[in-house]
């Protein structure tokens, strides 16, 4: 028989490398509920850790009694490589670090850099519309993900491939307005890449129809299920006072039951003229959670109804040519490119405009000295942008304050005392991202 | 006014040490990278180099950069109320105290670092401040910052209560950079000042425990300092080669 699990001594003891399917080996000839206890490595790469999360569980039977959190294994140095490149140019690295809600660090970048620049008025209303609008979407693609991936690991899988064709549809509406479905770069300093077509106007009004009759779906599938309940249900409890405490915001906070939406609260882009609720639950734990980013996308669904309904016309680049990025675009044979009219003009016709655009895409805009924090309400919580400028054409620095960086440390408070199994939820529960806590 | 030849030679201790797996990594120890981010507020030619033997006239080109400068009373706003909160709660004000800057509608206190545990735990306590929630730490390292205190650590804090966000700044050196955890009054500081120590190299005294978190635990330097290179290869283009990101031209 192959010997699955090799065993050497240690000071403290055997110390088994499991490989998996070697189980009965290496309890062996112990009683595994009352006398040992054992070390557990659960990732980096395990399909329930969302990613490259590694926690180390010290296990008495099945109760965890201690969990360490091990990150840093999808550290990309995104705020390092934004001091090297211009303020423009940020906009696409910052969209892939929660690459779940990649317009949320777009969005809390921009106002980072137009608060600094001072011209957080001048941003034409049709863009601050579109923003609202795309970020109430990806609120909801990045909820289903939440909840195909929590119901993938807790064993319900067809929520897992429904919720996928509903958030597919969102990334279609996302691929229409800017060409891709994920990492769009779509919200720039002083506006927008480009304006929102028609035909995605089409493709939302289409979307409000469809998917309240999904999500009701879910509900109906989910909140009575039995094993849905009884894994969820008074499992990975945190208060508020555990939350403020821990810093934990967002969803989370909010089935404690304390209403700290930062959209009501401190109202950015315009929220405050826009009607909806803040859901709340008293019961804190992770069946509060569900429901909450379930009632949540019932809530963004109303903001983007009244987002299409008071969509006003006109520019969505903010009018100072000494900052607006300088592309017409247009569509042309190969894809979406600079209008063939507009590199006319600027090659043949005009040395100025050809200098203007040069110096702008090269060289980029300064920005005067100073900083600035900007919070902004993500779907994991408060997505903060520190920035700092030095004056120049490039971030002095930028740091990302990641809801799902700052949650994780909550998961031994979540998961300590509490079966293994529950570790789980009470992970999946917290929604972490591990490409914006790491970044 | 500090020349490009004074910032390419900046008094630190411990330069950063070559990005390891980068083609840059044989280079020199001495030689920094091409593009250190402006290490002086006034910039002084095009691209920051010299002797290039640039002909076009914009070396001479200099443009002053004036930082936000410490404000006096009255900030405005919420801001008088809350600093005079403090004042009142806190009878070391005045020592703490380094500066008051409002900038673009936001509060900023510069608190001296070995006060700034102190300063907090008044802050979430007293009842007219209740700032509840410590939003984010973050690192600054601004490499040209008067007597070397060039590390500073950066509080958002967010009073639930009354809505409003403060931000306090506490500046050391790199070759002392000391200054007391927070923890203790927000554990939520716990992962973002490891967060800080790691990437800046500054060390909050008191932490449960103070290691690398982001950045492997054997690895040498703290990547976000300016003198730390980003590291990088160069890229071959139709016959040219295009250097590393942080070896390219910089405008100024």
């Amino acid at each position: 028989m192959t010997s699955y699990a090799p065993v050497h001594e240690t000071p403290e003891g055997k110390v088994f490398t499991v490989t998996g399917g070697d189980w009965d080996q290496v309890l062996g000839d112990r009683d595994p509920i009352h006398d040992e206890k054992i070390i557990v490595n659960m990732g980096p790469q395990h399909p329930s850790t969302h990613g490259v999360l590694r926690l180390v569980l010290e296990l008495e039977g099945e109760t965890v009694t201690d969990a360490r959190l091990v990150i840093g294994y999808l550290h990309t140095g995104i705020e390092k490589n934004l001091e090297f490149r211009n303020w423009t140019q940020g906009v696409t690295f910052v969209t892939r670090a929660d690459y779940l809600a990649p317009i949320f660090n777009e969005t809390g970048y921009c106002l980072a850099v137009e608060k600094l620049l001072g011209i957080t008025e001048a941003i034409p209303p049709r863009a601050t519309v579109i923003r609202v609008l795309m970020m109430e979407l990806n609120r909801i693609a990045s909820h289903l993900v939440w909840l195909a991936t929590t119901g993938m690991e807790l064993g319900a899988v067809s929520i897992a491939t429904y919720a996928f064709r509903e958030r597919e549809k969102i990334l279609d509406i996302f691929e229409l307005a800017s060409g891709l479905r994920m990492n769009m770069a779509y919200i720039r300093p002083g506006g927008l890449a480009q304006d929102l077509p028609d035909t995605a106007v089409g493709a939302i009004r289409e979307l409000l129809v469809y998917l309240p009759k999904r999500v009701a779906e879910y509900q109906a599938m989910l909140s009575g299920n039995p094993i849905w309940r009884a894994r969820t249900i008074g499992v990975a409890e945190l208060d508020v006072t555990g939350c403020l405490a821990l810093g934990v915001t967002g969803p989370v906070l909010r089935s404690a039951g304390l209403a700290w939406d930062l959209r009501k609260t401190m109202p950015y882009c315009g929220y405050e003229s826009y009607e909806f609720d803040v859901v709340t639950r008293e019961t804190g734990d992770a069946y509060a959670r569900y429901e909450i980013r379930l009632d949540e996308i019932g809530e963004s669904l109303k903001i983007i109804e009244q987002c299409l309904d008071r969509l006003p016309s006109g520019p969505v680049m903010v009018a100072d040519k000494k900052i607006a990025w300088p592309a017409q675009l247009a569509t042309g044979t190969d894809g979406l490119g600079n209008s063939l009219a507009h590199v006319a003009k600027i090659m043949g016709q005009s040395m100025e405009a050809l200098i203007h655009h040069f110096k702008l895409v090269t060289e980029g805009f300064r920005v005067p000295p100073g900083q600035v924090y900007v919070p902004i309400e993500s779907p994991r919580g408060e997505l903060g942008v520190h920035a700092v400028s030095d004056g120049g054409t490039r971030p002095y620095r930028v740091h990302f304050r990641e809801p799902s960086f700052v949650n994780l440390q909550s998961l031994p408070a979540l998961a300590e005392g509490g079966m293994i199994a529950d570790v789980i939820v009470g992970g999946a529960s917290l929604d972490p991202v591990m490409g914006g806590c790491d970044r | 006014m500090t020349t490009p030849e004074q910032r390419r030679d900046p008094a630190v201790p411990e330069p950063g040490p070559p990005a390891p797996g980068s083609a840059t990594g044989g280079a020199p120890a001495e030689l920094p990278p091409a593009e250190l981010p402006p290490a002086s507020r006034s910039g002084r030619g095009m691209f920051g180099v010299s002797g290039s033997g640039d002909t076009s006239g914009f070396g001479g080109l200099q443009r002053r950069r004036v930082v936000p400068q410490p404000t006096t009373r009255p900030y405005g706003g919420w801001f008088d109320e809350a600093c005079d909160a403090l004042a009142e709660a806190y009878p070391q004000f005045p020592d703490a105290i380094e500066a008051v800057v409002v900038d673009r509608g936001e509060l900023t206190l510069h608190i001296r670092p070995e006060r700034i545990a102190e300063v907090c735990q008044v802050m979430r306590d007293d009842p007219a401040l209740r700032f509840e929630l410590c939003s984010s730490v973050s690192g600054v390292d601004y490499l040209d910052a008067a007597e070397g205190r060039r590390l500073h650590s950066v509080y958002q804090l967010t009073s639930m209560t009354y809505r409003r966000v403060i931000r306090l700044e506490a500046a050391v050196t790199a070759e002392d950079p000391h200054l007391p955890s927070v923890t203790s009054v927000y554990p939520t500081a716990d992962w973002q000042e490891r967060e800080a120590y790691d990437m800046f190299g500054i060390v909050f005294d008191g932490h449960p425990g103070l290691t690398r978190i982001l950045m492997p635990d054997d690895w040498e330097g703290h990547p976000q300092r300016k003198d730390y290179p980003l590291g990088g290869v160069p890229v071959e283009y139709k016959g040219a080669e295009i250097p590393p990101p942080d070896r390219r031209r910089s405008y100024q």
